[in-house]
């Protein structure tokens, strides 16, 4: 007895078709987008006027536009930082931790010289920020060089020590004792904070990303550390058959994807909070990781994610007021990246129909054997 | 510090021990299948607001209990519909899972933030056992998951490494190819291990909104999840093992809430760093231990598998 | 010759994305026979016997079993139907034990095991085939030829009608060899059908009840046993007369290039491997590695380039010892290498030919500006060579993982080439690859020859290795077991060094 029927495999295509590229972004944004409606719908909301509220808020007004632009100023930096890593195959999803380490050392630099306008305040700041950001990645990085202690785990907790380390700063020794006992410090002076534009709140923090998007693309794709990197980030065999130092670049790559992200913190305290406080960061670090991943790693097209995932944070700020929890941003994000790892396998792999056929058993036959 | 606060600690630790457990459990089986699942922390926060808004409506934690299984393996489901039949990268999957599973957690849970439970799981010593001293009210004097516990441990760890079906699970993770060419198969057993280690993770995140709290609140989980991964790494993907594991993570959790309560000249918040900090500290030591022992993850952990590749 | 077919396979077409690796293959197995599958490497028999297995749907054709036709959608499938297949890369779990491999996947075995009982079962089984293990052992454990039983024992039990064997003797000592055909005959006269895949021809003469030789994807013939002699298997085969060696126009320079002195390494397993091997190429020489596979080719390639420790001994390019060198250093000291595993080792396949091309010399010479890369000169460069070497590209930036083999070779080679070293080593060169690719391979690595390149060219194809060698060098078990200039010897000798010992053994083409 032969059954027949249709069967679907999934087949790996030779050639990824280029348009997909193009396609399966734009259409799991949509998809995302449809889910997260399915979810407003059910607990009672219009989706279609939360998501024009969101729209408006976000991009619909000077105020708007802005605040969409402070909020990109962080999450460049820290997707360029993961970015970095991730090139190399090293998931740091530390960022988080690391941009808190980052606003430690800056405002230690600034509690320190309080007053001091002085000239090198600020590229104090910015140095050690990064300094200190990229050790505390250097940390999980060593491990991971020598014994191939898992990175991923090893980064994600010491976001956890940094975060409780900012905390214990701010609900101690450095609590402003004028802040009515509120978990922050005392504002810094003028020569620590950052130059912002007009009336906004966009401040200079926002070359950095820029200027940094660039470095990456350079670094990358025009040195021969970058390309050491891009090796080893896809064929680690072919990395050490051609002499690459892998050991090495891991714990290069992982200092300055810390540093990156440590950056991020200097500029959060420096350029909006002008000051540490507790909070800091609503998770600018694991932001980062989506917006890296779905910019397939690229330095340019993480600016623009960047300026999208902004106007998402701002947009569901904004809605907060009629009853939208925050977290709904957080929950698309998370559906965002769902669609575009499925998407992207269709770049790879095409769906093929198949006759079924069930097999029958073996025909008795003599079983003397 | 005298016999009655060293109990106390004890007891603590098993309670604060058995969330990190039964995600752990789930996360040994997911990984003996060769499924990376770092959604944990995910699913557990969903299997905690499911499980706690169903009590709360239902007054009853085991229809909570139920829902949150429910919820933690239809989150697994996705992970592995990514990861086995499209196989998508399991790492990014399992971050896009954790931090669905924080924005959806947060989303439902918004009106039921600091309610307070009024029919949690509550503590029902086993009579008889519980009266032993000090064994009895370390070990029994808890509520009904810690028991199931305790039952969990060692039936999953003969399951595992005593019955067909574990030695099939443990094929699939080890060399699918070998267990394909044998006739098994490879992708509906991972499945279902993803799904059931889901579930399992789901029970955890449960047992924080029913019983350790017993409350919501955003983020409760503050990387338990995340710690079981780890733990599976120190249990060399052993049941038995994860159990002293999750409870030394729960008495580093007790610890520092005792040393809190006897005014201890340390910080609250290194007191919290310390589960974290361990953790890092024993996955070197255990990796490095893993190493020269030549105890290894599931060989095929972490990669798809494809019958044509050539 | 009236005995039923346990097994046929009608007009069986196999297609990959750009080969056909079947083209209408027939092939029956009978009751007690055993049936030989003789064809060259990338004829098509493992396909052939994977489609059997049910781990490849066949695109057309039918597969008929004892008179029913049936499909197998999974190896499972082929279990239940009485097909079993040993795989040349045995598919066994090392961290389990010989009784747990066996079992798997069986479900009349009780739901919880008891293994005492199944290992008692299973060394009754293995005594009546006279199959000696220990059902206890964990797999890691067993030498090659016990894994291989525990394969055959794997299949019996399942119950088995049809056993395959892909390449069985490839991994065996002589003596191996020989109790392993006896095994086989036993299966058969008990009524099984056995099908050996091979592409030595001496096998076929020791046990072949009857032969199917493939060439290109194709059946070309199937003999009986008293039709079978060597001369026309071999022109079957081949389809063409051996090509005997090249022409060479210079001999071979003076210069010692390369010296191993008493080298020892391990394997992957921590074992000893190479053994006190020892020998010299000079400049303008191609010395042949012969062996069976598995026998330290892989691993004296390694120990060349860098990549693999050395534990004893000491190795000289040039007179400077570089001996534990970093694989950098010794790409400085002129080694090139094209490995066994071209896309997994030799190349990045997601990145273009651009930068595949630059992998050895990206931080030398030209390319160098700076910490910046040339790219202008890299490009200019790639498209000289593209040109040079007849590589055929869609797109200097394409991944090059979706070009043929061949490209893929003449890409490696390229690049190595070009970096002009003192040394290349090159490993199986034209596996894989069709006969003009092979050939095209071939005239590369004489004209570097001829311009005084040293090359160490380590072979499974003695066929290849006398047609390009100056001198012969065979390695079994990790030793050389002789050195000969290619011109004295003849393939019988080069054949028994490969035993290890002077005792009559295969003789592969």
């Amino acid at each position: 007895m032969i059954v027949y029927g249709t069967k679907y495999v999934i087949e790996k295509k030779l050639a990824p078709s280029s348009s997909a590229y193009v396609v399966i972004p734009f259409s799991s944004i949509i998809l995302a987008l449809l889910v997260g409606a399915a979810f407003l719908v059910l607990s009672g909301h219009n989706f279609f006027e939360v998501y024009t509220a969101m729209f408006r808020g976000a991009f619909g007004s000077t105020y708007g536009l802005s605040e969409t632009v402070v909020r990109t100023i962080p999450l460049t930096l820290t997707s360029l930082g993961v970015a970095l890593a991730f090139r190399m195959q090293l998931w740091n999803i530390g960022g988080e931790g690391q941009l808190y380490m980052g606003a430690f050392a800056a405002t230690w630099v600034a509690l320190t010289f309080p007053g001091g306008s002085a000239w090198w305040v600020m590229p104090a700041m910015i140095l050690l920020g990064m300094l200190v950001g990229g050790l505390w990645a250097l940390l999980p990085a060593i491990p991971r060089a020598i014994w191939g202690v898992n990175e991923i785990i090893t980064t994600l907790m010491l976001n956890y020590v940094a975060i409780f380390w900012v905390d214990f700063l701010v609900y101690g020794p450095w609590k402003d004792p004028h802040g009515f006992n509120f978990p922050l410090t005392a504002t810094f002076s003028s020569g620590a904070i950052l130059p912002s534009l007009g009336n906004s709140r966009i401040h200079a923090g926002l070359f950095f990303g820029l200027i940094l998007a660039v470095i990456f693309y350079v670094v990358i794709y025009r040195t021969r550390w970058g390309y050491e990197i891009r090796v080893t980030g896809e064929n680690p065999g072919a990395a050490r058959y051609a002499g690459i130092n892998i050991k090495k670049n891991i714990m290069l790559v992982m200092f300055f994807s810390g540093a990156v992200c440590g950056l991020a913190g200097m500029s959060e305290v420096s350029g909006i909070a002008h000051r540490l406080q507790h909070g800091l960061s609503p998770g600018y670090g694991f932001t980062g990781i989506i917006i890296a991943w779905l910019s397939r790693l690229n330095p340019f097209v993480i600016v623009i994610v960047t300026f999208l995932f902004g106007g998402l944070q701002v947009g569901g700020y904004i809605v907060q007021t009629s009853g939208i929890p925050s977290s709904m941003v957080t929950m698309l994000q998370g559906l965002l990246l769902f669609f575009v790892l499925g998407g992207e396998l269709l770049t790879n792999y095409q769906v093929k129909k198949v006759p079924a056929k069930k097999v029958t058993a073996a025909p008795a036959g003599d079983d003397s054997v | 510090m005298n016999q009655e606060i060293i109990v106390a600690i004890l007891a603590t630790a098993i309670t604060a021990g058995t969330p990190i457990l039964y995600a752990a459990l789930g996360e040994v089986l997911a990984e003996r299948a060769g499924i990376l699942n770092l959604g944990v922390e995910g699913i557990m926060l969903v299997g905690a607001v499911s499980g706690f808004i169903l009590a709360l409506h239902t007054a009853n934690p085991w229809t909570g209990l139920a829902v949150a299984m429910l919820a933690g393996g239809l989150m697994a489901l996705i992970h592995a519909l990514l990861t086995v039949t499209l196989k998508a990268n399991q790492v990014v999957s399992g971050l896009a899972l954790t931090m669905f599973g924080t924005g959806l957690s947060g989303y439902l849970g918004k009106a039921y933030v600091g309610k307070p439970l009024p029919v949690p799981f509550k503590v029902t010593p086993i009579p008889v056992l519980s009266d032993i001293p000090v064994i009895g009210p370390v070990f029994f004097q808890h509520d009904p998951l810690v028991y199931l516990s305790y039952i969990l441990v060692p039936a999953l760890w003969f399951f595992v490494f005593r019955t067909r079906a574990g030695l099939h699970l443990r094929a699939v993770g080890e060399n699918p190819a070998a267990a394909d060419s044998m006739g098994i198969n490879v992708f509906f057993i991972r499945y279902i291990y993803v799904i059931i280690g889901g579930m399992l993770a789901g029970i955890g995140g449960a047992y924080l909104s029913l019983h350790y709290v017993p409350s919501w609140m955003e983020n409760m989980t503050a990387g338990r999840g995340w710690i079981a991964v780890a733990l599976v790494i120190f249990a060399t993907w052993n049941p038995a093992n994860a159990l002293w594991g999750a409870y030394f993570f729960g008495g580093l959790d007790a610890l520092g809430f005792r040393l809190q309560t006897l005014n201890v000249m340390i910080s609250p918040y290194f007191l919290k760093m310390l589960p974290y900090i361990f953790t890092i500290v024993v996955l070197i030591l255990v990796t490095k231990r893993n190493i020269t022992n030549h105890i290894g993850a599931p060989q095929a952990l972490g990669l798809p598998y494809d019958r044509e590749e050539r | 010759m009236t005995k039923p077919y346990l097994i046929e396979l009608k007009n069986i077409t196999k297609r990959f994305p750009g080969v056909i690796a079947n083209d209408k293959v027939n092939f029956n197995v009978k009751q007690g026979e055993i049936h030989v599958l003789l064809g060259e490497n990338g004829s098509g028999k493992s396909t052939l016997m994977s489609v059997l297995a049910g781990l490849y749907r066949p695109d057309e054709g039918e597969i008929i079993v004892r008179g029913t036709q049936m499909v197998f959608r999974s190896p499972g499938d082929a279990i239940s139907a009485g097909v079993g297949m040993v795989h040349q890369h045995f598919k066994l779990i090392d961290s389990f034990s010989v009784a747990e491999n066996v079992i798997l996947g069986d479900h009349n075995v009780a739901p919880v095991l008891n293994m005492k009982d199944i290992e008692n079962n299973l060394a009754q089984l293995s005594q009546r085939y006279g199959l000696h293990i220990d059902p206890s052992a964990r797999v890691w454990q067993l030498s090659v030829g016990e894994k291989q039983r525990v394969e055959i024992v794997k299949m019996l039990y399942r119950g088995s009608r049809v056993l395959i064997l892909d390449e069985p003797t490839a991994v065996l000592t002589p003596q191996e060899t020989a109790e392993l055909f006896k095994n086989l005959r036993e299966m058969a006269r008990s009524g099984r059908g056995v099908v050996v895949i091979t592409h030595k021809m001496q096998e076929v003469m020791e046990i072949a009840d009857r032969v199917t030789v493939l060439r290109k994807g194709k059946a070309v013939a199937t003999l009986e046993k008293k039709q079978i002699n060597r001369r026309d298997l071999a022109w079957l085969m081949v389809g063409q007369d051996v090509v005997r060696q090249y022409k060479k126009k210079s001999p071979p320079g003076e210069h010692k290039v390369l010296e191993l002195q008493g080298v020892h390494c391990m394997n992957d397993l921590g074992r000893p491997c190479l053994q006190n091997v020892t020998f010299t190429v000079h400049s303008g020489e191609i010395f042949g590695i012969a062996g069976v596979a598995g026998n330290g080719q892989r691993e004296l390639a390694e120990v060349v380039s860098g990549l693999r420790p050395v534990t004893g001994g000491s190795i000289y390019i040039k007179g400077n010892e570089i001996t534990g060198g970093s694989p950098r250093r010794i790409i400085d000291h002129g080694v090139a290498l094209v490995p066994e595993d071209r896309l997994g080792t030799g190349l990045v396949p997601n990145l273009g030919a651009v930068d595949n091309l630059i992998l050895k010399d990206y931080r030398t010479g030209k390319l160098q500006r700076g910490p910046f890369l040339n790219l202008r000169q890299a490009r200019e460069n790639t498209k000289n060579l593209v040109n040079r070497f007849e590589i055929k590209l869609s797109s200097l930036d394409a991944p090059v993982k979706l070009l043929s083999g061949g490209n893929l070779q003449r890409l490696l080679l390229a690049r190595e080439i070009t970096a002009e070293p003192h040394l290349l080593v090159a490993v199986y060169p034209v596996r894989g690859l069709d006969i003009k690719a092979t050939e095209a391979i071939h005239n590369l690595l004489l004209q570097q020859r001829e311009k005084g390149m040293a090359i160490l060219l380590i072979s499974e194809d003695l066929d290849e290795i006398f047609k390009l060698s100056d001198r012969i060098g065979v390695l079994c078990n990790g030793q050389i077991t002789g050195i000969i200039p290619a011109e004295m010897t003849d393939i019988e000798e080069v054949g028994l060094l490969m035993m290890g010992s002077d005792q009559a053994g295969e003789i592969a083409l």
